[in-house]
C-alpha cells in the first residue's frame, strides 16, 4: 500500500480517508520486520508507542484536524532523547540509557502528529562516514548489502532508501546527513547552524551539529524542515529569525522557482573524480531550465579537513567528558578507586574511533599546542567563511559533488582513519561556515547512486530546495529504488 | 608554535591519563600510530597564512544569547536519577574517595 510512497502522497491518503493512521503504521511496521534484517537500519522500533501515536493521530483527523503532517511515520536518528525510550548515539555507553525527557525536535514533531516508528542506527556518537563503529552493527546499503550507507546518519539514509519509511531525522556535523543521503541516492538538508534546535541532541561537537531532515524528495524534506525548524529559548544558539516561508511550507509545499539562478561551480571541487560524468548531465539540465553557471574559487577548502578534525575532536573531547560513570551510562565492573571507575568505564563503553578523535581532541587541546592547533583552526575557519562570502556575492547557489566517491566496501576503510576521513572532503567547509547544503540524487555510477550538492547562503535553504524540487520535477534519479535497473 | 609538534612521538599514557581512558600497551602503540598519522594530517593547514585573522568560534559570527538569571527548572532526582548506575538518598554513589 504504502511502499516508496511519499510523505506528502500518505498526507493525502490519509486526508482522503484512503486509510487510517494506525493502519499505515502497521504497514510500516510489518515492513520493517520483514525488510530489516538484511539493513540494520533500526536499533529500537516501537510497535504500541508507535500505533498509540497513530491512533491519537487518528482521533486528530476525525476531530477535523487537517494538518498534512497528522499521522505520518517517520523514524528519529537514535541521538534524539526521546521520553522514556531508549537513546543510544550507537554507543556501549549509552546502551541501556532511556532518555528522560524529549529533544525539541521530537516534541515539536509529535506536536505536529507525526508517528516515529522507531530509533536508526548510526555511527557511534555521530563520529564516523560509513555507520560501521555503531556498537549496534553496521547498516548496509540497500543498493549492494556489501556496501556502507555512508554516515553518520546511515541508519536513516539506509531505511528511507530501502522504502522502509518515507523520511528520517539526521544531524550532521560535517557531512552526516548529506554524504549519506548521497551514497544512498535520497535527499537531505544539513540547515543553517541554528535553524534546528539541539536540545536533546546528544553533541558531538557544539559548534558545528545541526539537525535536519532526510527524504525521498525536496518536497517531503521541506514538509520536515518546516516541523523540525524554529527558535528555541532551550538551546543559547538557536536562531530567532521570523522566516514565514518555512511555516508555509507544510500547507503550499516548495514554490515555484521564479527566477533563473546564477550557480557558482568551485574549481576545487570538479577535480576528476567519479561524480564529474553524473554532475555534468545535471548542469546540463540545469542549463536547459535557464540557469547559468559561474567558475568560482573557494582557495581554502584543501584545509577544510585539517580544520573539521581539529575543532569536531577538541570539542568532542570536552562533550564526552560528562560520560563518566557517575550520573548515566556505562559503568565498569568493581571500580577500586574513582579514577579506576572514571578510566575504565570510558575505555569500556567507548568505541576506537570515539577514543581517537577524543585524544586527537586532549592532544590539540593539551597546554602548549592550544594555539598551534585550536586558534589557528579557528583563524582558518574564518577564511573559510570568508570564501563562501566572497562566493554569494557573485552567485546565488554554489553547486558541488556531495562525497568523492559512491558507496564502498565494509571494512574497506577501517583501517585507515585518514583515508575515512576524506570522505567528508565535500562537505566539511559547508559545516564549518554554519551554511545550509542539500544533497540530492543526481545519477549512479556502476549501479550506485550519486548526489548533488547545492548550497546556499545563511538562512537561505528556500534556495536549494526550490531547485532541487525544479530539478526533481524534471528528472526521475530520486525515484529509483534498490533492485531495479539503474 | 612550529610544524615539528607532530614529529615528536606522542604520550599517549599521558594523554590517555588527561582523557581519563584506561588504554592497555597494546591498544596504546596502535592509538599512538593513528595519531600520528591524523596530526600529520592535521599539520597541513600550518601552511596557510592566517596573520591578522581573528578565530571564529561561531559558524555565523555570532555570540551566545543571554537569558534572565530565573530558575526555570525544577530538581527531579527520582525521575532524572533512573539512569544511574548507583544511587543512594539521592546522591550518586562512586568508591570512597578519602580513607
Amino acid at each position: 500500500m504504502i511502499e516508496f510512497s511519499s510523505l506528502r502522497d500518505m498526507s493525502a491518503g490519509l486526508a482522503n480517508r484512503d486509510f487510517s493512521s494506525v493502519e499505515l503504521t502497521q504497514d510500516h511496521l510489518t515492513r520493517i520486520q520483514t525488510a530489516d534484517s538484511d539493513i540494520n537500519s533500526f536499533v529500537t522500533v516501537n510497535p504500541e508507542l508507535a500505533l498509540a501515536q497513530a491512533a491519537r493521530a487518528d482521533q486528530r483527523r476525525a476531530a477535523g484536524d487537517q494538518q498534512p503532517t497528522v499521522g505520518l511515520p517517520f523514524a528519529h536518528k537514535d541521538i534524539f532523547c526521546t521520553d522514556g525510550v531508549l537513546t543510544t548515539a550507537g554507543s556501549k555507553m549509552l546502551s541501556k540509557f532511556i532518555a528522560p525527557y524529549d529533544a525539541t525536535v521530537v516534541a515539536k514533531m509529535a506536536e505536529a502528529g507525526m508517528v516515529s516508528i522507531g530509533k536508526t542506527n548510526m555511527d557511534e556518537f555521530a563520529m564516523g562516514s560509513s555507520n560501521e563503529t555503531s556498537f549496534f552493527g553496521p547498516v548496509s546499503n540497500p543498493w549492494d548489502f556489501d556496501c556502507v550507507p555512508g554516515g553518520s546518519s546511515g541508519g536513516s539514509a539506509a531505511a528511507v532508501a530501502a522504502g522502509l519509511v518515507a523520511g528520517a531525522t539526521g544531524t550532521d556535523t560535517g557531512g552526516s546527513i548529506r554524504q549519506p543521503a548521497a551514497l544512498c541516492g535520497i535527499t537531505g538538508l544539513k540547515p543553517t547552524y541554528g535553524r534546528i534546535s539541539r536540545y536533546g541532541m546528544i553533541a558531538f561537537a557544539s559548534s558545528l551539529d545541526q539537525a535536519g531532515p532526510m527524504a525521498r524528495d525536496a518536497e517531503d524534506a521541506a514538509l520536515m524542515l518546516s516541523v523540525m525548524a524554529g527558535f528555541d529559548p532551550k538551546d543559547s544558539t538557536s536562531a530567532q529569525r521570523d522566516d514565514s516561508w518555512l511555516a508555509e511550507l507544510v500547507v503550499n509545499g516548495i514554490p515555484e522557482l521564479d527566477r533563473p539562478l546564477t550557480i557558482g561551480l568551485p574549481e576545487e571541487y570538479f577535480r576528476a573524480g567519479e561524480h564529474m560524468g553524473a554532475l555534468e548531465a545535471a548542469k546540463a539540465e540545469l542549463q536547459r531550465l535557464g540557469h547559468v553557471f559561474k567558475s568560482l574559487s573557494l582557495p581554502h577548502t584543501e584545509s577544510a579537513i585539517p580544520v573539521y578534525y581539529v575543532l569536531a575532536s577538541a570539542e568532542a573531547s570536552t562533550n564526552l567528558s560528562r560520560y563518566d560513570g557517575v550520573r548515566y551510562g556505562h559503568r565498569c565492573d568493581n571500580p577500586q578507586s574513582l579514577q579506576d571507575l572514571y578510566e575504565r568505564s570510558r575505555e569500556e563503553g567507548f568505541g576506537q574511533e570515539v577514543k581517537r578523535r577524543i585524544l586527537t581532541g586532549t592532544y590539540t587541546l593539551s597546554v602548549g599546542y592550544f594555539d598551534a592547533y585550536y586558534v589557528k583552526a579557528q583563524k582558518i575557519r574564518r577564511l573559510i567563511a570568508q570564501d563562501f562570502d566572497k562566493a554569494f556575492a557573485e552567485v546565488d547557489l554554489v553547486l558541488a559533488p556531495t562525497a568523492p566517491t559512491p558507496a564502498f566496501k565494509k571494512n574497506q576503510l577501517t583501517d585507515d582513519p585518514v583515508a575515512m576521513y576524506q570522505q567528508d572532503l565535500f562537505t566539511v567547509p559547508t559545516s564549518l561556515a554554519g551554511l545550509p547544503a542539500m544533497s540530492i540524487p543526481c545519477g549512479f555510477s556502476q549501479g550506485l547512486p550519486m548526489g548533488m550538492q547545492l548550497i546556499a547562503p545563511a538562512f537561505r535553504e528556500d534556495l536549494p530546495l526550490m531547485l532541487a524540487a525544479q530539478f526533481q520535477r524534471l528528472t526521475d534519479w530520486h525515484k529509483r529504488r534498490p533492485g531495479e535497473a539503474s | 608554535m612550529s610544524q615539528e609538534i607532530s614529529d615528536d612521538a606522542i604520550d599517549v599514557a599521558h594523554l590517555a591519563g588527561l582523557a581519563r581512558l584506561a588504554l592497555d600497551n597494546s591498544a596504546r602503540s596502535q592509538v599512538g600510530e593513528d595519531l600520528q598519522s591524523i596530526m600529520a594530517m592535521i599539520d597541513a593547514m600550518q601552511a596557510i597564512d592566517t596573520e591578522g585573522v581573528e578565530p571564529l568560534s561561531h559558524p555565523l559570527d555570532a555570540s551566545a544569547r543571554l537569558r534572565a538569571d530565573v530558575v526555570t527548572e525544577s530538581p527531579d532526582p527520582e525521575h532524572f536519577q533512573q539512569n544511574a548506575p548507583s544511587t543512594g538518598d539521592h546522591y550518586y554513589l562512586v568508591p570512597r574517595v578519602v580513607e
